[in-house]
């Protein structure tokens, strides 16, 4: 219905504040008035393992990243509640499309250390066939996408998955992870008015970690957050704090009833901050200060959550010290392993482009492997897959 | 002369043209404190202020249209895209506003002053979103001039040239030459010519052509063939869009041979043009099919980016079976 007026009247968005849904403070105790979700011992725990895991993993292979041993690699340190938050909230058969931050939602899915190593080194037995760089997982198992490196690409793709879903009429919907840079791009405007136009169950779910790279919040949007941009869109809405794992577990799990019973688009805003780099090849000390680092150190999300478990007597120090060890030695013991593997074999350059291989593609491989037998020595992977005579280490990554 | 890479000679043209013009105006992705993810815009920010070096969104379909406004209006703009992998948002902005838009206004108006800087090709252990050569795409479009240096001399008289050049420029730079290429380059300003290839090497039994980062690719296969005693005629196009055909044709008409080689896949790449109009001006001087060395028709490959890329072993057998045809 629309309503006039006779005197000119400008309206903005300042009068509308977004809140924050926390339910447990940094000491790990609950927010008077906060309601604990109901979330069984198991379930609490296997988050919580998640979380630790993906923190070790991202240490460790930071460091094989700077010993030379991985050409590169991002961390999700500091917005592990985010992103096991959501993960824990969904049902494991719920399709996730990642940014390429997210392998906590992974690792909680259960994807193995094993597995993640494969992608990393890019060896034989990557399920990606070593085709793109480190971190860009994905798993038809456990439901989670193919990470694409192109910003923002996935999130329209997730509306279109879960338009999927909904006429299959099989209750799963499709939440997608991006951060607050992707937000700019116009996928995300593409993708929310098709939501919501079409009302798809889908869960838009921005991790604003305050950093696309370089660029700080404040260059990249001038309003608040993300959040109010869902009203544009007739879209429900809700801001968490993101290293608040119960808050977000909680209004996750709110957000997919919306999503699967209404088939309506929710868009969850998680405030975070992105602890570590952009990337490894990035250094955060060109554009911010250590002091804006410790404020949010404080604010750990796995600290966060151990402190509540261990309260609840549901984790104790031991276990936490055996955990911690015995992760690090896994992931040590299956990164000799996966860098050790061969590559994936000469083969695989060419398939997978079509479903069958053109002529034209068959035509240029033999002609690449003709010219291989010339030269083994300068092609030794071409070399090895085509079992010619020559020397090749061990190295999977490059030539260098 | 100073001696300087690729992204010193880079930053220098622009420090250059900003501090000669205050109509140049230097943004994209972390360009502005960061100075680029590669630093080809450090120290622009400090010295010229925010409002002419500034970091925008994550949207270059925005940069773009906002640089098409920006140059419509009088200014010079230089955008970056932080990677050729992702210039595809922005393409329709490019390709149907960026190159139409003086054609289409009967030159009413025109976004002459723009020129779009991004990085490209492989050899960095990128696979498929961090190698791309996207220039193909580009050289299909009239009204765009589409220009790749070779080294740092060549990219800061080219950046210089295309900044002022009346036309809008895609300036596509090799970045795996970025840090890799160092050379000597003259501190005071200079402008190499948009729309002329250069003669680096002369000879009498066979042209190759190339441009970017394959020049230097192309410089190693010449050297293994004149171990041969063959000796090559070696053309870096400089700028693709408009191609100097004459160069290539004059140089073909001595040589009778001709090799092309690019890192884009075979199928629709720019060799294809070349190769078309040569034998169109040449047919009767060629002495062999004219070879094309490029990448196979997949995607940027990441483990096996060796096996792919058109490197100077597949350049030097190219050359070797076309003076033996």
């Amino acid at each position: 219905m629309t309503k006039y007026v006779h005197q000119p009247d400008f309206m903005t968005g300042d009068e509308l504040s977004i809140p924050t849904f926390s339910l447990l403070d940094p000491e790990g105790d609950l927010y008077p008035g906060a309601v604990e979700p109901e979330l069984e011992r198991d379930h609490a725990r296997r988050i919580y393992q998640a979380m630790l895991a993906t923190r070790i993993l991202d240490e460790r292979m930071l460091a094989a990243q700077r010993q030379g041993r991985l050409s590169f690699y991002m961390q999700c340190t500091g917005e592990e509640a985010a992103v096991v938050g959501a993960a824990a909230a969904l049902n494991d058969a719920d399709m996730i499309m990642a940014q390429y931050r997210e392998q906590g939602a992974l690792m909680y899915r259960g994807f193995s250390i094993d597995e993640f190593m494969n992608q990393l080194f890019g060896n034989d037995l990557d399920y990606g066939k070593g085709r793109q760089m480190p971190i860009h997982y994905g798993s038809r198992k456990l439901h989670y996408m193919t990470i694409s490196s192109p910003l923002a690409t996935q999130i329209p793709q997730a509306t279109g998955y879960a338009y999927g879903q909904k006429l299959a009429g099989n209750g799963h919907c499709t939440l997608t992870f991006f951060g607050e840079g992707a937000a700019s791009e116009g996928d995300f405007h593409a993708a929310l008015n098709m939501a919501s136009v079409h009302q798809v169950p889908v869960i838009f779910f921005c991790r604003n970690n305050g950093y696309a790279i370089s660029t700080p919040a404040v260059e990249q949007f001038a309003a608040d957050g993300i959040a109010p941009r869902a009203f544009g869109y007739h879209m429900h809405v809700i801001r968490v704090d993101g290293n608040d794992v119960l808050a977000v577990y909680e209004a996750t799990r709110q957000a997919r009833k919306i999503a699967v019973e209404r088939n309506q688009p929710v868009l969850i805003e998680a405030m975070s901050y992105r602890l570590a780099a952009h990337s490894s090849s990035d250094d955060p000390s060109g554009y911010r200060s250590k002091d804006e680092e410790e404020v949010w150190r404080a604010k750990d999300p796995v600290l966060r959550l151990q402190k509540w478990l261990l309260k609840k007597q549901w984790w104790s120090e031991e276990e936490e010290t055996t955990q911690q060890e015995t992760l690090r030695r896994e992931v040590l013991e299956t990164m000799k392993r996966a860098e050790k593997r061969s590559s994936p074999p000469l083969e695989s350059l060419i398939s997978d482009v079509y479903a069958d291989i053109t002529p034209a593609l068959q035509r240029q491989f033999d002609q690449l492997k003709r010219h291989i037998r010339r030269y083994p020595e300068a092609y030794p992977r071409g070399a090895a897959s085509l079992d010619l005579d020559v020397g090749t280490g061990t190295d999977s990554q490059g030539e260098a | 002369m100073a001696t300087m890479n690729m992204l010193q000679a880079i930053n220098n043209a622009l420090d250059i043209a900003m501090a000669e013009d205050e109509k140049v105006i230097c943004f994209g992705e972390d360009v502005g404190i960061f100075g680029g993810v590669f630093r080809a815009t450090s120290h622009l920010q400090e010295k010229f202020g925010k409002s002419r070096c500034f970091n925008t969104p994550l949207v270059e379909q925005g940069i773009i249209g906002f640089a098409n406004g920006l140059a419509a209006q009088g200014s010079v703009p230089v955008a970056e895209i932080q990677f050729a992998d992702y210039i595809f948002p922005a393409f329709d902005q490019i390709v149907n506003e960026t190159a139409k838009f003086r054609y289409r206004s009967g030159d009413l108006f025109n976004v002459g002053g723009l020129t779009i800087r991004t990085p490209y090709g492989g050899g960095i252990a990128g696979g498929l979103y961090h190698s791309q050569s996207p220039e193909a795409y580009f050289t299909h479009t009239p009204g765009l001039k589409v220009v790749v240096p070779r080294n740092p001399y060549q990219a800061k008289g080219l950046l210089l040239a295309a900044i002022r050049d009346p036309d809008p420029v895609l300036f596509l730079e090799p970045k795996r030459l970025y840090r890799a290429a160092v050379g000597d380059v003259p501190e005071e300003d200079y402008q190499l010519p948009i729309g002329e290839a250069e003669v680096i090497k002369e000879g009498t039994d066979i042209t190759v052509v190339g441009w970017g980062a394959q020049m230097e690719v192309i410089g190693k296969a010449v050297e293994l063939a004149e171990e041969q005693g063959i000796a090559c005629d070696v053309i870096d196009l400089r700028t693709l869009l408009p191609w100097d055909a004459d160069t290539v044709v004059e140089s073909v008409l001595k040589t009778g041979r001709l090799v092309v080689s690019h890192e884009a896949p075979l199928t629709g790449g720019f060799a294809g043009e070349i190769a078309a109009t040569i034998q169109e001006r040449c047919f009767l001087y060629l002495e062999s099919p004219i070879a094309r060395v490029t990448g196979l028709d997949t995607p940027f490959p990441l483990v096996l980016e060796k096996e792919y890329m058109p490197d100077h072993l597949k350049i030097f057998e190219a050359i070797r079976e076309s003076v033996n045809f």
